[in-house]
C-alpha cells in the first residue's frame, strides 16, 4: 500500500495547515494543501485523496460566527463530493475551525430538515478566546483517529468552542451511539466524568463545553472533528513542561495522525 | 429594498455582551439600576424577498441553537419594540467607510446564496434601562462607542439605504505659497495638518519661487510625508549640538554616529564571522540563521493612534509591524510577534481624567483585544511581551508591536528595475488613515480626536493573511524583484522610497477604490491597511496576476519605475505631480538641534524609617506591583503556539503559569534549531540617568535570552525610542544620553543593533478645568529588543524549580543599587544609587552562563530584575511549586567590596541584599551531582551557592546572622503567588 494521501484545505483565514500537513507527512502519509477555490473549480481533487483535513485557524475571519461561511460554501458547492468522499471509506478530520465548520456544514451530525443543526460550537463561557493546555479522555474506540488512545494532553486556542446540542435529547441520542469520544478531564482521572450533561468546573473544561465534550464523531467514526489541536503536540519540546522530564516523544498528539494511516495499512 | 436582521441571544442563552457592559457601567460609577440587553445585527440591501431574508438569518447571519432574531425591512415599527420594556433604544455603527470586515464577508457570503445583496452594514443594538438622558449620554460615550471610529443613533435606525460616496470631479489644485511669510507658511503648516517646520516650509516655498509655480496639493503633501518626522526620522538621524556629563559632542547623523556606529564597528571585528546580513536599511534587520534561513526582526509603535482608539490602534499597531519583514528582502514568513505595553495605571479615578483622555483600563483592554484578534487571525504566535505602568502614559499609552521573520538566505535582497511594473497587491484604497505619518509625528491634544479621527483605522487581518501568502507564494516562483509595505504617509512613501534610485511614473486613476469620490491626492497618501507594493518585471505579469486572482487577492498595476530621477503622478492624463526625488529624498534642510542633559545627582539612600520595613510585607507589595504582576489575562489571550514550532511558552512551570524570561520557537519544523525571543525596559530609571537606563535595558534584553539558553555571541537587539518633545534641548538630550550609551555597551558586548525606530512628541497638551494650560510628557521610555538563537532547543531550561535538594546559586554582583528600584516605589524611598552595568563583566558572565547552561549543568535559571533576588526567588519557587531556603550570611561575599558592608546598618544590608536592582545577575538551580560542572563553567565570574531547594512549599530567607531563628522572609507559596496573580486577574 502506498502512502495514503491527505488533502490539506485552506481558506482565506486558515493559518494552521502547514503544521497540520507536516504532521500528517510525520505520521507517514503525503499531504497536499489546497485552496478552497481550486477544490470549488474541480472537486474530481477529492477522489485522488483518502484523508480530509480541515486545519485550524479562521476561515474568512469568522466574521458572523466561527467557521459559519466556508461551512456554507461546503454545504452550497461540494456537499455531494463530501458525502461521497465518506462513503468511499476515507476519513475527514476537522481540527478547532475544522470542527467547527464541520458542525455548521451538517458533514459531521445531520441536519435536521426544520428545526436545523443537531449542535453547535458557541462562544466560550468566560467570552474570550484563551489557549491553554487541556487533559482529555477518548470516550470511546467508534473513532478511527483515536484507536487505543485513552488520555490525551493537547492544547485548546479558541474563543468559540463551548459545545451545545440542540436538545437534551440529542446529547442523550449521541452519548448512547458513542459519539462524543473526547472530553476534557481532569489530570488522571479517566473515570470522573459526571452524569448525563454534567459540566466540569474551569479550566479542566476550558469553554463549558456540554457533558465536557471536545470532540464529536460521526455515525460512522470516520469524521471527527475536536477543539484541542493534536498538531501543536507531536514533538517532546511541545509540551509546556518538557523542561521538568514530563511528556514524551513523540507527543500524545502524533498518534491520530499515524492512526489515520494506519487505517489504509 | 433595505432589510434590518436582528440577533439576541435566544431564551436560556446568556447575554454576555450585555452583562460585560453592566460591569464596566459599574467601574464607571453608573447607577445599580442600570440594565443592558445587548443584540447585534445587519442592514442588507437588494431586491431580496422574506423568504431570502429569513434564509439568510437562519443559514448565515444567526445560530439557530443560540440565537433568536428579528427579520423587518428598515425602519418597520416591530424592530423598535422592546424585548423587556427597556426605555432607550441605542445603535452603534462604524462610521461610514471605516473598515467593517464582518460587513464585506457577509456581502460576499449572501453572493455565494446567489442572492441580489448590494450592500451590508453591520451594527451593536443596546436597550437600555434604569439611567436617565445624561447617563444614557456617558454610557454611550465611555462604554458603547468610541466616536473616533463609530456613530450612536439614539431610536431607531433611520436608514433607508446604504450606498454612500459620491463621483468625483477631478480638479487640479495648486497651494498658492510662493507669497506667503513665515507666520503664514506655519499656519499652512498646521491647519494643513503638514506639521512641518518653518524652515522646511521655507525650502518648499524657496524651491517653487526658482519654479516660478506654486505646488500641486499632490506635490506638497508627498513632501511632507517623505519630510515627517515619522518617515524620516529627521531629528534623531539629523545634526544634533550635544552637552552633557560625557562632555561636548557634535553629531552630522545622531543615530548614525551612535547605534548604527555601533553595529558597523562590530561587524568590521567579526570580519569573516559577520552574522549580520542586512541592518537599517530595509524594512527589517537581516542576521544569518542557518545553512538555508536568515531571520528578520522589526519593532514598531502605534502610539498615537492607538491612544485614540486603542483597539484599531493597536490592530493596525500590529497588521503594521507584521507587514515590515514581509516587505523585507523578497519577503520575510512572520513567525512570532512580540508586544510591549505602556499605560497609566488601571485604578486612575474617573475624575481626574483630563479631556480628551480615555480612561487607562479601557485603553488597555482595546489595546490587548486588537493585538489578540489581528495576531490570532494571522496565525502568528504572539510569544513575548511586558507591560509597564506609570501615570505619565496617561494621554500617550505606548503600544509596541514586533514581528520576527524566517528569510531564505537567497531571498534577502530587493532590487526594482527601471521597466517594472509598479503592483499595489491587497486592499483597497479608502479615505482610512489620511495623514497618519504627519499625525504620528505631532502632539497629541484634547481636539485631536477631532481633528485627527481620519488618522485611526481598523484592520482587516484576513486580506493581510491571504496577502502574505500570495508573497510567499510569488517570492518562491521569482515572479518580483522589489517588495516593500504601505505603511504611513501610504503609496506616496512607498512608491517613493521604492523608485528613490530610479524614477517613478504613477497613474492615480488606476487604484482600486472602496467607495467612490476621493481626489486624486486622497488617493495617494492614504494609509489604508493591508496594502503592499512590488515590482513585477513585464515578462512575470501575467503569472503573478493569476496567481493573485487564484488567491482571491487583488493585484494592480499603478505605475511603473521609468528611469527619470523623478516622481510624476497622473490621474486620467493630467499630471497633478512631478517632483524630482533628489529634491524629495535630500531637500530636506539641515536643522541643528541643541541638546543638554544633566543626570540627577546621586544621593545616599534615606534609610530613616527604613528600621521598621517588614520584608514579608515588602516582598507581597512588589509582587502585587502592577508591573512586576502577573500578565496572564493578556498572555492568554494570544495564540502563542500556532505554526507548531512552540518550545519555551510565555508561561512556564509546574501549573504552567510561571513568567518565563523569554520565548522559544523552532521556525524550521524539521530543525533544532530555535529563535529566542526577549525583551528590557525599565522607565523609573530613566528618572535619575537615561544612560544607565539604557544600559540597564539591554542587559536585562541578554539577561532574558541568555537565561533560557540562547549563545550570547548571536544576539541582535533593537532600539525602540519613545520620547517627549525633542525640540526641548533637555528632552533630546536625554535621548543622545541614551543612545551614546547604547553605543557603548553594544560595543563592549559585541551585540550588534540591527533595526530601530522611534516616536517624538509623545507630549498631551490640554487646558484644566481652572483654564491653566497642562501638558504631560511620558517618561524616556526605550524599549530593547532581543533575538537570540540556540543551536538545539533540548538544552534550554525554565525559570520554575525542579527538584528539591538542589542547591541555588546567585550569579553577579550585588550593589547597593536602589534608585529607580521597586523597593523605593513600595517603601516610598528617596536617593541612592541607580543600577549600572559593567561591561567586560557582563561580557563574561553572559558567555559563563552560556556554557554552564549548554553543558546542561543548569536545573533553572532566572534572570534577576525588577524586586531582585527577592521577587526572582519567590517566582522560581511558586512556578515550580517547590519551596526555595535563602541563607543571606551566603549572598554577604556576593555584595561588592566589603567596605559597604562594614559601613551599612544590617538592615540596609538585608534590603540591598534581598531588593537591589544590580544588573547582570541570575539565579541559578544546580543539582549537587552538577555543581562542578557548573563552577567550572562560571570560573571567575562571581557565584556562590545561597541556599537551596525545600520539599516545604515556603520562600525562608534566614536572618544575615544564621543563628537567629526569625527569619526575615518566611512565607507560603500560596501567600506569595496569590499577591502576584491577584492584581490584574481581570
Amino acid at each position: 500500500m502506498p502512502k495514503p494521501s491527505v488533502l490539506v484545505l485552506r481558506a482565506p483565514g486558515t493559518n494552521c495547515d502547514q503544521e497540520s500537513a507536516y504532521a500528517f507527512e510525520l505520521a507517514g502519509a503525503t499531504a497536499e494543501r489546497v485552496h478552497i477555490q481550486q477544490l470549488l473549480d474541480d472537486p474530481t481533487l477529492l477522489v485522488k485523496h483518502q484523508i480530509l483535513c480541515l486545519p485550524g485557524g479562521f476561515s474568512y475571519g469568522d466574521d458572523i460566527a466561527s467557521g459559519r461561511i466556508l461551512a456554507n460554501q461546503l454545504a452550497h458547492h461540494l456537499s455531494d463530493s463530501l458525502h461521497q468522499f465518506r462513503s468511499a471509506g476515507k476519513l475527514i478530520l476537522g481540527i478547532c475551525n475544522g470542527f467547527q465548520i464541520l458542525i455548521k456544514s451538517g458533514l459531521l451530525l445531520a441536519d435536521d430538515p426544520k428545526a436545523g443543526p443537531a449542535a453547535t460550537l458557541d462562544w466560550n463561557a468566560n467570552g474570550r478566546f484563551e489557549d491553554r493546555w487541556v487533559h482529555l479522555q477518548a470516550a470511546s474506540n467508534r473513532s478511527v483517529f483515536l484507536n487505543g488512545i485513552e488520555q490525551m494532553y493537547l492544547p485548546v486556542a479558541h474563543g468559540e468552542g463551548r459545545f451545545v446540542p440542540r436538545s437534551k435529547e440529542i446529547l442523550d441520542q449521541l452519548e448512547t451511539s458513542g459519539q462524543l469520544v473526547l472530553r476534557y478531564c481532569g489530570n488522571g482521572q479517566s473515570a470522573n466524568q459526571p452524569s448525563g450533561d454534567g459540566v466540569l468546573e474551569y479550566p479542566i473544561n476550558p469553554n463549558g463545553s456540554l457533558a465536557n465534550v471536545a470532540g464529536v464523531c460521526d455515525e460512522t467514526g470516520r469524521v471527527l472533528g475536536l477543539m484541542p489541536h493534536p498538531e501543536r503536540h507531536i514533538d517532546l519540546t511541545h509540551h509546556p513542561r518538557w523542561t521538568r522530564g514530563e511528556g514524551r516523544d513523540p507527543g500524545d498528539g502524533l498518534r491520530m495522525f499515524q492512526n489515520a494511516v494506519e487505517f489504509f495499512k | 429594498m433595505l432589510w434590518e436582521v436582528d440577533i439576541y441571544p435566544a431564551a436560556g442563552q446568556l447575554d454576555r455582551a450585555g452583562l460585560r457592559i453592566a460591569n464596566e457601567a459599574a467601574e464607571l460609577a453608573l447607577p445599580k439600576t442600570l440594565r443592558v440587553s445587548a443584540a447585534h445585527g445587519f442592514l442588507i440591501e437588494g431586491a431580496l424577498d422574506k423568504t431570502q431574508v429569513q434564509r439568510l438569518a437562519d443559514e448565515l447571519l444567526s445560530d439557530r441553537i443560540v440565537e433568536r432574531t428579528v427579520i423587518a425591512p428598515a425602519r418597520d415599527p416591530c424592530l423598535a419594540i422592546a424585548p423587556d420594556c427597556q426605555e432607550h433604544l441605542v445603535h452603534v455603527l462604524p462610521k461610514p467607510g471605516v473598515m467593517d470586515p464582518v460587513a464585506q464577508s457577509t456581502l460576499a457570503a449572501i453572493a455565494d446564496f446567489e442572492f441580489p445583496a448590494s450592500a451590508v452594514r453591520t451594527f451593536r443594538k443596546y436597550w437600555v434601562t434604569g439611567i436617565n438622558a445624561d447617563q444614557l449620554q456617558t454610557l454611550c460615550s465611555k462604554i458603547l462607542a468610541n466616536d473616533a471610529i463609530e456613530q450612536v443613533i439614539v431610536g431607531p435606525l433611520p436608514f433607508d439605504q446604504l450606498e454612500f460616496g459620491s463621483d468625483y470631479d477631478f480638479q487640479l489644485v495648486h497651494v498658492p505659497l510662493r507669497e506667503l511669510n513665515d507666520t503664514q507658511l506655519m499656519q499652512l503648516s498646521r491647519e494643513g495638518q503638514l506639521y512641518l517646520q518653518l524652515a522646511e516650509m521655507q525650502t518648499i516655498r524657496d524651491y517653487y519661487r526658482e519654479l516660478g509655480r506654486d505646488p500641486t496639493d499632490a506635490e506638497l503633501e508627498t513632501l511632507a510625508q517623505t519630510w515627517s518626522e515619522h518617515c524620516s526620522h529627521k531629528t534623531l538621524g539629523g545634526r544634533v549640538a550635544y552637552r552633557g556629563p560625557d562632555g561636548e559632542r557634535r553629531f552630522e547623523s545622531m543615530l548614525k554616529e551612535t547605534i548604527f556606529a555601533a553595529t558597523v564597528q562590530i561587524r568590521e571585528q567579526l570580519g569573516e564571522d559577520d552574522w549580520c546580513v542586512s541592518v537599517f536599511k530595509d524594512n527589517a534587520g537581516v542576521v544569518r540563521f542557518d545553512d538555508e534561513n536568515n531571520i528578520v526582526f522589526k519593532v514598531e509603535t502605534h502610539n498615537h493612534p492607538s491612544a485614540l482608539e486603542p483597539y484599531g490602534g493597536a490592530n493596525t499597531g500590529l497588521g503594521g509591524v507584521i507587514r515590515d519583514p514581509l516587505g523585507t528582502g523578497l519577503g520575510a514568513k512572520p513567525i512570532c510577534n512580540t508586544d510591549v505595553f505602556c499605560f497609566a495605571p488601571p485604578d486612575t479615578p474617573n475624575d481626574s481624567l483630563p479631556p480628551g483622555v480615555l480612561h487607562p483600563r479601557r485603553v488597555m483592554k482595546g489595546v490587548v483585544s486588537g493585538v489578540r484578534d489581528y495576531g490570532n487571525r494571522m496565525g502568528i504566535p504572539t510569544v513575548n511581551g511586558a507591560v509597564y505602568f506609570d501615570p505619565r502614559y496617561l494621554g500617550n499609552p505606548l503600544v509596541y508591536c514586533g514581528n520576527v521573520g524566517l528569510l531564505p538566505c537567497d531571498k534577502s535582497h530587493k532590487e526594482p528595475l527601471a521597466g517594472d511594473h509598479i503592483v499595489a497587491l491587497g486592499g483597497r484604497t479608502g479615505r482610512d488613515g489620511i495623514h497618519g505619518a504627519t499625525f504620528s509625528s505631532a502632539e497629541l491634544t484634547s481636539e485631536s480626536e477631532t481633528l485627527s479621527g481620519g488618522a485611526v483605522q481598523i484592520g482587516n487581518a484576513i486580506t493581510e493573511k491571504m496577502v502574505l501568502d500570495v508573497v510567499l507564494a510569488a517570492r518562491d516562483r521569482n515572479l518580483f524583484n522589489a517588495i516593500t509595505d504601505c505603511g504611513a504617509g501610504g503609496f506616496s512613501s512607498a512608491v517613493g522610497e521604492m523608485g528613490e534610485t530610479i524614477g517613478a511614473e504613477v497613474w492615480l486613476d488606476r487604484i482600486p477604490l472602496k467607495y467612490a469620490g476621493l481626489s486624486y491626492t486622497e488617493m495617494w497618501i492614504s494609509e489604508a491597511q493591508e496594502r503592499m507594493i512590488l515590482a513585477v518585471p513585464d515578462a512575470k505579469w501575467q503569472e503573478f496576476e493569476a496567481l493573485a486572482s487564484s488567491e482571491g487577492v487583488e493585484a494592480t498595476i499603478i505605475g511603473q519605475f521609468v528611469p527619470t530621477g523623478r516622481l510624476k503622478l497622473q490621474f486620467n492624463g493630467n499630471q497633478v505631480a512631478d517632483l524630482p526625488m533628489e529634491f524629495l529624498h535630500d531637500g530636506r534642510p539641515p536643522v541643528v538641534r541643541e541638546a543638554v542633559y544633566q543626570p540627577v545627582a546621586s544621593t545616599p539612600v534615606d534609610w530613616s524609617g527604613a528600621t521598621k520595613l517588614d520584608c514579608n510585607q515588602l516582598l507581597l507589595k512588589i509582587l502585587g506591583s502592577l508591573n512586576v504582576a502577573s500578565k496572564e489575562w493578556i498572555i492568554r489571550q494570544y495564540d502563542h503556539e500556532v505554526q507548531g514550532g512552540s518550545v519555551i511558552k510565555p508561561l512556564v512551570g509546574v501549573s504552567n503559569d510561571g513568567p518565563g524570561d523569554a520565548a522559544v520557537v523552532r521556525p524550521v519544523l524539521s530543525s533544532r534549531r530555535g529563535a529566542v525571543i526577549s525583551c528590557g525596559m525599565n522607565p523609573r530609571y530613566g528618572d535619575f540617568d537615561t544612560y544607565h537606563m539604557a544600559t540597564s535595558a539591554i542587559d536585562e534584553a541578554m539577561r532574558n535570552c541568555v537565561a533560557v539558553g540562547a549563545d550570547p555571541s548571536r544576539i541582535a537587539i533593537l532600539d525602540n525610542f519613545c520620547w517627549g518633545d525633542c525640540e526641548r534641548p533637555e528632552t533630546l538630550g536625554s535621548l543622545v544620553r541614551a543612545a551614546i550609551a547604547c553605543y557603548d555597551l553594544a560595543v563592549e558586548l559585541g551585540t550588534p543593533f540591527i533595526s530601530g525606530k522611534d516616536s517624538l512628541n509623545n507630549e498631551f497638551r490640554y487646558v484644566d478645568s481652572a483654564g491653566v494650560k497642562q501638558s504631560i510628557a511620558i517618561p524616556p521610555s526605550l524599549l530593547i529588543s532581543a533575538l537570540g538563537q540556540v543551536d538545539d532547543v533540548r538544552k534550554c531550561v525554565t525559570m520554575d524549580l525542579k527538584r528539591s535538594g538542589n542547591l541555588l546559586y546567585l550569579v553577579g554582583e550585588t550593589k547597593e543599587e536602589l534608585a529607580g528600584s521597586h523597593l523605593a516605589l513600595v517603601a516610598n524611598l528617596q536617593g541612592g544609587a541607580v543600577p549600572t552595568v559593567n561591561a567586560a563583566r557582563a561580557k563574561e558572565t553572559f558567555a559563563a552562563m552560556h556554557a554552564a547552561i549548554s553543558a546542561g549543568s543548569v536545573a533553572a535559571c532566572h534572570d534577576l530584575s525588577e524586586g531582585g533576588l527577592a521577587v526572582a526567588a519567590a517566582e522560581m519557587a511558586f512556578a515550580g511549586g517547590l519551596g526555595a531556603k535563602i541563607f543571606l550570611a551566603q549572598v554577604l561575599g556576593l555584595l561588592e567590596g566589603d567596605e559597604s558592608a562594614e559601613k551599612s546598618s544590617a538592615t540596609q544590608l538585608t534590603l540591598t541584599m534581598l531588593f537591589s536592582e544590580s544588573n547582570t545577575r541570575f539565579l541559578c538551580e544546580v543539582a549537587p551531582e552538577q555543581m562542578g560542572h557548573f563552577e567550572t563553567a562560571l570560573g571567575n565570574v562571581p557565584h556562590a551557592v545561597i541556599g537551596e531547594v525545600i520539599d516545604e512549599t515556603k520562600l525562608q530567607v534566614v536572618d544575615l546572622h544564621p543563628d537567629n531563628p526569625d527569619h526575615v522572609i518566611d512565607l507560603d507559596l500560596a501567600t506569595l503567588k496569590e499577591a502576584w496573580q491577584k492584581p490584574l486577574r481581570w
